[in-house]
């Protein structure tokens, strides 16, 4: 065996390749085979899977915003419009090398820079801001260089725009409020998406948005104003760089909204209140829309838009006049007298009081087998005091009276029914609750009993009591429509497009407040009418020359509590702790067409502060006169006739 | 007189040219040029470039072609050893290029381990024509060692894919000399209780990478994966029919990487389908057995080895390349043969196959008219 092999024989030898060369011709083929099979499973089984993959890969929805619906005021004032603002742009791959080396560097940009800041001024922040984000950013991506251009940079830019390619100026639209400071704690203002608005807003519907509605009737019918985006579906290459135009679906406008905001009266508001610290609700009754609310200070919702610097919004926040805050809807103030009418009817309803009843104020009120005295504002006492008098004369020791015998359950659940304690669900952001008080809530919060003390302050809506001003005028409005409940809004209208005619919204009745006899509205509705037109009303110097009818009530809340027996003297005390001045109150009484809760912080009294505020509201709106400019002579002057001081700790 | 004598010479060379395997190699090079063209972005520079390295390959083609194995085997042993000593200096002078060091610096930088991927087969087939066919396990031994020594050497530069190919193309002239098939059988159980233990052991991490991120290419989309990944959506995108020339989104959209190089495959899938390949695929196999059937008519056994081992190397780098890029095999950064853009791939190959050709028995009369 070994010497056959051992014989080198030619023929032998091509057999023997030949059979190895077959044998290798087959495997080729059966290796080849099996990339076939590959390409068969990727080219034809799964051939619409990569299809899909690549249409993911090569197609890009590029989204399109809509534009953001304009809120007017019900006369058709344009409140929040959208301005074109110009943005210089820049594509990083598009510069071209500046310095001829034949490479695009950062030192091309740079160069491109230079020459651009001549022509238009970069500032230092513009190039820091921009050098950031370039970085971050694709190369093929535009990056903002300078907003807000002015016209002439505009011009400048336009002449020598060949000189500069890859750089272009975009139009972009951007919230405005024409009016600046003007309601901004209604109409509120957009600013820049967040983490957290990001968390609950439908992405799809937001790719090309970059601002959202934040506080105020913005935020609050965000969905309203925004719209539907729509897109561009074009053909992008790996590097994001657009190609060609595939199909697009155009955007859908935001809502306009017409607001119940009738913007005199809004104007007129902040006059009167302009150098307090305060707030004016003003809501037709007959229908809830709210046509003034004012929160004075206020501030300019313009500075929000584009990003608040951190100073100018530390200097807001940290301002002690606080013009961030909305007093008309977060401000919980005690109410103070200003709800002595609701008190009556819970107590007429309660039975507590009836129409002939009287009571008889020695100048203060006992709890039977105490001592403490819980004193009415007249020292003297007014002697016997019928339900109508105790209103029109705010007689405290009458509501003491009536409201321990009521009883707290009653009382404040009586007292909820005018909405006390709950937001109205006016469509506004932020809104506080107040607080009814119970004494489940006492103990809860406290950890305390209810003392029987405690049901004689809020009888005249003092002690643990508070209330927003939206919740008064809510209250008071209910009181003019004898009990009809209409939840206060501030949208009055929509429109879907430009041409189309105005939906009026439909108002929302929460309920209708239930009385023992429907008589007892309008002998409360009287009390009221006396506060104003009656010789001993306490605010009868509004009602002086009133060509109609006015039903209010002034109020006077406590800031801070003095001693049993000392003597409240205003003129001593820092302006700070001087105490809220408050008024509440609609017209005409027999046909109310506006009802109006007033708030001045620190105004001291109800009657010389507040009510002249209320009156001139009423004007404004019911007789057209926006600017008249009648000398606030009663301001500043406290009078102790609406003073109700209490005592702290009155049940030892 | 010699204006008349040109064209007789030049026609006398010509007959040492296999026309079939000209023709379709040529037919497949006319492809490649069309699919680069799509490639290359219609960017008509990069097709003249690559005609060029073609029409210098038919050159080389030509000039290989006459020369006949009884001569080439005289070489044998010298490329063979310079090779090696090439290799043992590279290691110890060589210069580092991207952390490997492969080249040697004359003036210009020489890569030896190119010339080794001729050296080694020539050298096995050298050794093997002085011997009795079958070979005997002695003679399978040594040549295994002829085959490990640039092997173990081009592996320490490193340089796995280039050390594996050329071990490759001398084992591809042991298997053609009759090696046993028990031998065979064995030395495949052996490499597969091997594989896992040069798996863990024998491997740069970036080799480790790159089949690990072969099994599971998702894994890694932004790295790696992202080539294979692509080529896979390329080619499964392109369908029955394919997106059409100049049509496929994948490349001209720039989202195939490397693709007028080591990925033109998936360009050409994309945009001619999985016809397309049964053309493009049939084609090489054609040439393959084409190259396999001069090499079966070879004037003696070292001519028929060599051009052996030559197709089945040409071989390994078609299944290398389409198994890379459909997603198979491991992404090891070799082109697709005479398709791919690249000189120095194109000029090599095309020389190989003047090799082939020129392994052909002579015909009688023209060693008589010599």
């Amino acid at each position: 065996m070994g010497e056959r092999l051992s014989i080198k024989t030619e023929r032998d030898e091509q057999q023997l390749f030949n059979s190895r060369a077959i044998v290798a011709g087959l495997i080729v083929l059966f290796a080849l085979g099996g990339i076939m099979t590959r390409l068969y499973f990727l080219q034809i089984k799964e051939h619409a899977a990569y299809t899909e993959l690549s249409k993911q890969n090569y197609q890009k929805h590029i989204p399109r915003a809509p534009t953001r619906g304009q809120i007017y005021d019900r006369n058709g004032v344009r409140l929040a419009d959208n301005h074109a603002q110009y943005v210089l742009e820049v594509v990083w791959d598009s510069v071209p090398d500046q310095n001829g080396d034949g490479k695009k560097r950062w030192n091309d940009m740079q160069l491109m820079l230079d020459r651009l800041t001549k022509i238009v001024p970069l500032s230092e922040k513009d190039l820091r801001v921009f050098g950031q984000q370039v970085n971050r950013r694709s190369r093929y991506q535009p990056t903002p260089l300078k907003e807000n251009m002015t016209e002439q940079e505009m011009a400048m830019f336009a002449v020598n725009k060949s000189r500069f390619p890859g750089v272009n100026l975009e139009r972009r639209m951007q919230r405005y409020y024409p009016l600046g400071t003007v309601a901004s704690h209604v109409i509120g203002y957009v600013g820049r998406i967040d983490d957290r608005d990001l968390e609950r807003l439908d992405k799809s519907n937001y790719a090309g948005t970059s601002h959202i509605g934040k506080i105020g009737v913005e935020a609050a019918h965000e969905g309203r104003l925004h719209g539907q985006a729509g897109y561009d579906l074009a053909e992008v290459d790996a590097h994001g760089r657009h190609q060609d135009m595939i199909e697009r679906k155009e955007a859908v406008g935001g809502q306009d909204l017409i607001l119940g905001l009738d913007i005199n009266l809004q104007l007129k508001a902040e006059a009167l209140l302009k150098g307090e610290r305060g707030a004016v609700v003003a809501i037709d009754p007959r229908n809830g829309e709210v046509l003034a609310m004012a929160s004075v200070p206020t501030f300019d919702p313009n500075l929000f838009v584009d990003g608040i610097s951190s100073k100018v919004y530390s200097e807001l926040r940290d301002d002690p006049d606080r013009p961030l805050y909305n007093r008309a809807l977060q401000g919980a103030y005690p109410p103070g007298s200003t709800v002595k009418p609701m008190n009556t009817l819970a107590g007429l309803y309660e039975k507590v009081i009836w129409p002939g009843k009287t009571v008889y104020d020695p100048g203060f009120f006992q709890i039977p087998g105490h001592k403490h005295r819980y004193r009415c504002w007249k020292k003297s006492g007014h002697g016997g005091v019928s339900m109508d008098y105790a209103i029109a004369q705010s007689c405290d020791t009458f509501f003491y009276d009536m409201a321990y015998r009521m009883g707290v359950d009653k009382f404040s659940g009586y007292m909820s029914l005018f909405g006390f304690g709950k937001k109205t669900g006016v469509d506004l952001t932020s809104e506080s609750d107040g607080l009814m008080p119970t004494p489940e809530w006492k103990q809860r919060r406290y950890k305390q009993v209810w003392y029987p003390g405690d049901t004689v302050n809020i009888g005249i809506g003092q002690g643990y009591w508070l209330a927003t001003p939206i919740q008064l005028a809510h209250a008071t409005a209910s009181v003019a429509m004898r009990g009809k409940r209409i939840r206060p809004h501030v949208l009055r209208a929509v429109r879907t497009a430009k041409n189309k005619p105005e939906q009026i919204l439909e108002p929302e009745v929460i309920a209708q407040i239930p009385a023992r006899d429907q008589r007892h509205w309008e002998m409360v509705v009287q009390g009221m009418v006396h506060v104003v037109h009656a010789s001993y009303g306490t605010a009868k110097r509004i009602g002086v020359g009133a060509p109609y009818t006015i039903a209010g009530k002034t109020g006077t809340a406590q800031v801070f509590g003095i001693a049993q027996n000392a003597r409240y003297d205003a003129s001593r005390l820092a302006k700070r702790l001087h105490d809220h001045a408050l008024f509440v109150g609609f017209a005409p009484a027999d046909n109310p067409q506006i009802a109006v809760s007033v708030i001045v912080e620190n105004g001291g009294g109800g009657s010389s502060t507040a009510a002249p505020i209320a009156r001139r509201v009423m004007d404004a709106y019911l007789l057209k006169k926006y600017d008249d400019e009648e000398p606030s002579e009663e301001k500043g002057e406290v009078e102790p006739a609406d003073i109700v001081p209490r005592v702290e700790g009155a049940e030892e | 007189m010699i204006s008349g004598l040109l064209p007789a010479s030049l026609l006398k060379m010509l007959q040492r040219v296999d026309l079939v395997l000209l023709a379709a190699l040529s037919l497949l090079v006319f492809m490649g040029l069309v699919t680069l063209y799509s490639a290359a972005d219609t960017e008509i520079s990069t097709v003249y470039r690559q005609g060029i390295h073609f029409v210098i390959g038919l050159v080389l083609m030509l000039l290989f072609s006459q020369v006949e194995g009884k001569t080439l085997r005289q070489f044998a042993i010298w490329l063979y050893g310079i090779g090696i000593v090439l290799l043992i200096l590279v290691l110890m002078v060589g210069v580092v290029k991207k952390g490997a060091q492969r080249w040697l610096y004359v003036g210009i930088d020489i890569q030896p381990a190119e010339m080794m991927k001729l050296a080694v087969p020539m050298m096995v087939a050298y050794y093997f024509s002085e011997k009795p066919l079958p070979p005997r396990f002695l003679d399978i031994l040594v040549a295994l060692i002829l085959v490990a020594i640039p092997m173990v050497l081009i592996m320490k530069q490193p340089d796995l894919g280039t050390s594996l190919l050329i071990a490759l193309s001398g084992l591809f002239v042991i298997y053609l000399a009759g090696m046993s098939w028990w031998l065979i059988g064995g030395s495949i159980a052996v490499i597969a209780v091997a594989a896992p233990l040069m798996f863990n052991y024998g491997m740069h991490e970036y080799q480790r990478q790159r089949i690990l991120t072969l099994l599971d290419p998702e894994s890694d989309l932004l790295g790696t994966g992202y080539h294979i990944y692509q080529s896979k959506i390329a080619i499964g995108s392109g369908g029955i029919y394919g997106k059409g020339w100049l049509h496929g989104d994948q490349s001209h959209l720039d989202f195939l990487p490397e693709r007028h190089t080591d990925f033109i495959f998936a360009v050409f899938g994309e945009e001619f389908g999985f016809l397309g390949n049964l053309l493009l695929l049939g084609l090489y196999i054609f040439i393959i057995w084409r190259g396999l059937y001069i090499a079966s008519k070879g004037a003696d056994t070292f001519s028929r080895l060599l051009a052996g081992s030559l197709s089945l190397t040409f071989f390994i780098y078609l299944i290398v390349n389409t198994g890379m890029v459909s997603g198979v095999l491991p992404v090891v950064g070799a082109p697709l043969p005479l398709v791919s853009y690249g000189g120095t791939a194109v000029v090599t190959l095309m020389s190989a196959f003047g090799i082939i050709m020129g392994m052909k028995k002579r015909k009688r009369i023209y060693q008589t008219d010599e």
